[in-house]
């Protein structure tokens, strides 16, 4: 037996015992989920630097063609795992704090299982069908967690919301798919190869059906609708699929699509348009995040924003920049989103940052976590991962595309000011209501995590070797136009914290209002207004004359209606009256008589 | 004396009345009535033929044999037919045709 097919199964086999077991035992259920998640861990840094690839089985088998359930092991693989388990097992710590009083504490540890089962799958798949499957069970589960209050309309709607705009974009990924097999001829990863003779309209076509998918998960524009929502989901959740590892999943899988079929297959119309969505992704979500008072859709905003970069870079053709920011900002985003899970819990449940205040004196280990976080988040130079996977996106830009380069430069500056904000606001200052006065500093179960986590943030960046990360190499140490980036980042990082402090420190209200941003651009309201009134309804129309006119008319009640027709003719001949027998007797006979006759 | 002709014609006409009132009537008993008449017109028919077609002076005697057999299987058949139809009566309470279907069609 494979280490990694234990890798692969143990989460199942928790959530599978907790759900049919465990149901009414929330203690045993989350003793499981934890423990499950603390082996894979463990499992995970055995399985470093392992390229041995276990024998994959053999699904299904359709003529010459067969679905297999493999692993692939390879320094992608491995490295993204240990992020994956590794802030998955920190957050089920933090969970069992964080969720000790809930009702469905069973119910929320099951779910959390199945979703690191399914994140392993995508991690190790060994091709795009065993891919799919475990994308759509991803969904499956972010749609569980996020309705975990689903007694909340908010939270059903929002767990609905991501379930359908995932779809949306899972039915293009499918497409791709399907495409990409028709190009290569095979589904597995290692195997893949595009023959020269398919025609760069058709890959790039294919790469960005492929892309799509990407766009649900990774919620790029103009799909990105459901992850700020998807903060109504509990925050540990936030923190782990909606932060660190599922959004991720989106830019994963298109560097895993990269390092298979070669980086060359995206240079042309596809690794453009990839680029400038995750350009203007970027750019419009650090706007939106501006002017947003609820502090877990700041982060979502600035999520959304770093997945724009880590998108950009992948469209740039340097998938490694962009998964090296993944792997520095999955750590010190789950940092930050459990960070803000603990100030919501001592704040009873407030989020909206203008009532709180003060917090740093009263929550001290948290406030420094934070800190660290937000440094990282705002890549403070030298001293910080964040930093150098952003200078490294930086830098691809500035060779791929200049105005990509301005772009990304000025999410940089936006990005300082609005973490400053959210800082200066939540921390700073003086308390602005009673619920952020009775705060405490939370339990070691809630800040072990946070200071481990910010451990993680200062240095992941040095860790990269002993975890499998990729980083991008430089043949002669830095990078063409490295001082001009440098000088970019640092002047947008000054300038930001500058603005921020400037503009927030000690006040009670935002002094800046811009309605656009705080509306997200409108985007939403089209979104409910037009396209869902009009598209909807109107596709919504047409099926149903379809299955009312043509199906239920035309073919089914056809049908009983020709049989009816042929029963109500024969009907009349079989009326019971004697005088008509003997009339249709006295006719036949006649008939007989003067057929034979004559 | 009568030409065949004239007994044929009688004959059809006869029959004609009785297949109009099978056909026609609502009385069961008429109706009844009317198939006998039916039965008379053919025995008509058998007798002029016997009586047309006989050789030597003499009618042809078969035609007169089946008209006997039709009286008597007639008879039969009355019989037969009228306990029909009391039975009927009794459970219906009518002779009606049209209140004895019970068919919806």
């Amino acid at each position: 037996m494979n280490l990694a097919w234990v890798l692969l199964f143990l989460p199942l086999i928790a959530a599978a015992a907790n759900q049919l077991y465990f149901k009414r035992i929330a203690f045993i259920a989350s003793v499981i989920s934890v423990g499950s998640v603390a082996a894979t861990f463990g499992i995970s840094l055995m399985l470093l630097g392992a390229d041995k690839s276990p024998e994959p089985l053999r699904w299904a088998t359709v003529g010459d063609f067969s679905i297999e359930i493999g692993i692939t092991l390879d320094q992608l693989s491995t490295g993204m795992m240990v992020v994956v388990t590794g802030i998955g097992l920190l957050v089920h710590v933090f969970s069992l704090a964080y969720m000790a009083d809930d009702s469905a504490k069973a119910r929320y540890f099951t779910c959390l299982s199945l979703f690191m089962f399914s994140m392993t799958g995508i991690v190790l798949a060994s091709n795009f069908i065993m891919t799919f499957m475990f994308w759509e069970l991803v969904g499956l589960s972010s749609y569980l967690l996020i309705g975990h209050w689903y007694q909340k309309d908010s939270a059903a709607d929002a767990a609905k919301k991501a379930f359908i705009t995932n779809r949306i974009g899972d039915f293009g990924f499918m497409i791709g798919i399907l495409m990409l097999w028709g190009i290569t001829g095979t589904l597995t990863f290692s195997e893949m190869a595009v023959p020269a003779t398919v025609s760069t309209g058709v890959l790039g076509a294919c790469l960005l059906c492929v892309f799509c998918g990407a766009v649900g998960k990774s919620a790029q524009m103009p799909l990105h609708v459901w992850l700020p929502d998807a903060m109504e989901g509990p925050t540990p959740v936030s923190a782990l699929i909606h932060a660190a590892t599922m959004v991720a999943a989106g830019v994963y899988m298109l560097f895993r699509v990269q390092l298979s079929i070669g980086t060359a297959a995206f240079d042309n119309f596809a690794g453009d348009t990839i680029a400038w969505i995750g350009g203007i992704t970027s750019l419009c979500a650090a706007l939106m995040a501006t002017q947003q008072n609820d502090i877990k859709r700041i982060l979502a905003y600035s999520t959304l924003s770093q997945l724009g970069y880590m998108v950009m870079a992948v469209g740039l053709l340097s998938g490694e920049a962009g998964m090296f920011h993944l792997f520095t900002h999955a750590w010190f985003k789950a940092l930050l989103f459990l960070g803000s899970g603990a100030i919501i819990y001592a704040c009873h449940h407030e989020q909206d940052i203008w009532k709180m205040g003060g917090l740093l004196k009263k929550m001290p280990i948290t406030g420094l976590t934070f800190a660290i976080g937000t440094a990282a988040l705002i890549a403070v130079p030298f001293v910080t991962s964040g930093f150098y996977s952003k200078e490294e996106i930086l830098a691809a830009a500035f060779t791929g595309n200049k105005v990509l380069f301005g772009i990304a430069v000025s999410v940089a500056f936006l990005t300082t000011f609005y973490m400053t904000r959210a800082f200066v606001v939540t921390f700073l200052g003086k308390t602005r209501s009673d619920n952020a006065s009775h705060a405490h500093e939370v339990g070691p179960m809630m800040f072990v995590p946070l200071v481990l986590l910010a451990g993680m943030a200062i240095g992941s960046a040095w860790l990269t070797g002993p975890l499998n990360a990729y980083v991008p190499e430089h043949e002669h140490g830095h990078a063409e136009g490295h001082g001009l980036i440098l000088g970019a980042s640092i002047a947008s990082l000054l300038l930001g914290l500058f603005a921020g402090f400037a503009l927030y420190n000690g006040k009670d209200k935002d002094p800046v209002s811009i309605p656009l941003f705080r509306d997200r651009f409108k985007i939403d309201w089209i979104y409910d207004n037009i396209v869902v009134k009009y598209f909807q309804d109107a596709f919504a129309a047409i099926v149903h004359f379809f299955d009312e006119f043509l199906i239920n008319g035309l073919v089914v009640g056809g049908a009983g209606r020709i049989a009816e027709g042929f029963g109500g003719l024969f009907r009349r001949v079989q009326s019971g009256n004697l005088q008509g027998y003997a009339f249709a007797f006295g006719i036949g006979v006649i008939l007989v008589i003067y057929l034979t006759v004559f | 004396m009568a030409s065949l002709h004239s007994y044929l014609l009688v004959s059809g006409l006869l029959f004609a009345i009785g297949l109009a009132g099978v056909v026609l009537r609502r009385n069961i008993i008429v109706i009844f009535m009317c198939l006998e008449l039916m039965l008379s017109a053919a025995n008509l028919t058998l007798v002029a033929f016997s009586r047309f077609n006989g050789k030597d002076g003499l009618p042809d005697y078969n035609g007169q044999m089946l008209v006997f057999f039709v009286i008597t299987v007639a008879a039969a058949e009355v019989a037969v037919g009228l306990a029909i139809i009391v039975a009927l009566y009794r459970a219906r309470q009518t002779i009606n045709t049209e209140d004895l279907t019970s068919m919806r069609g």
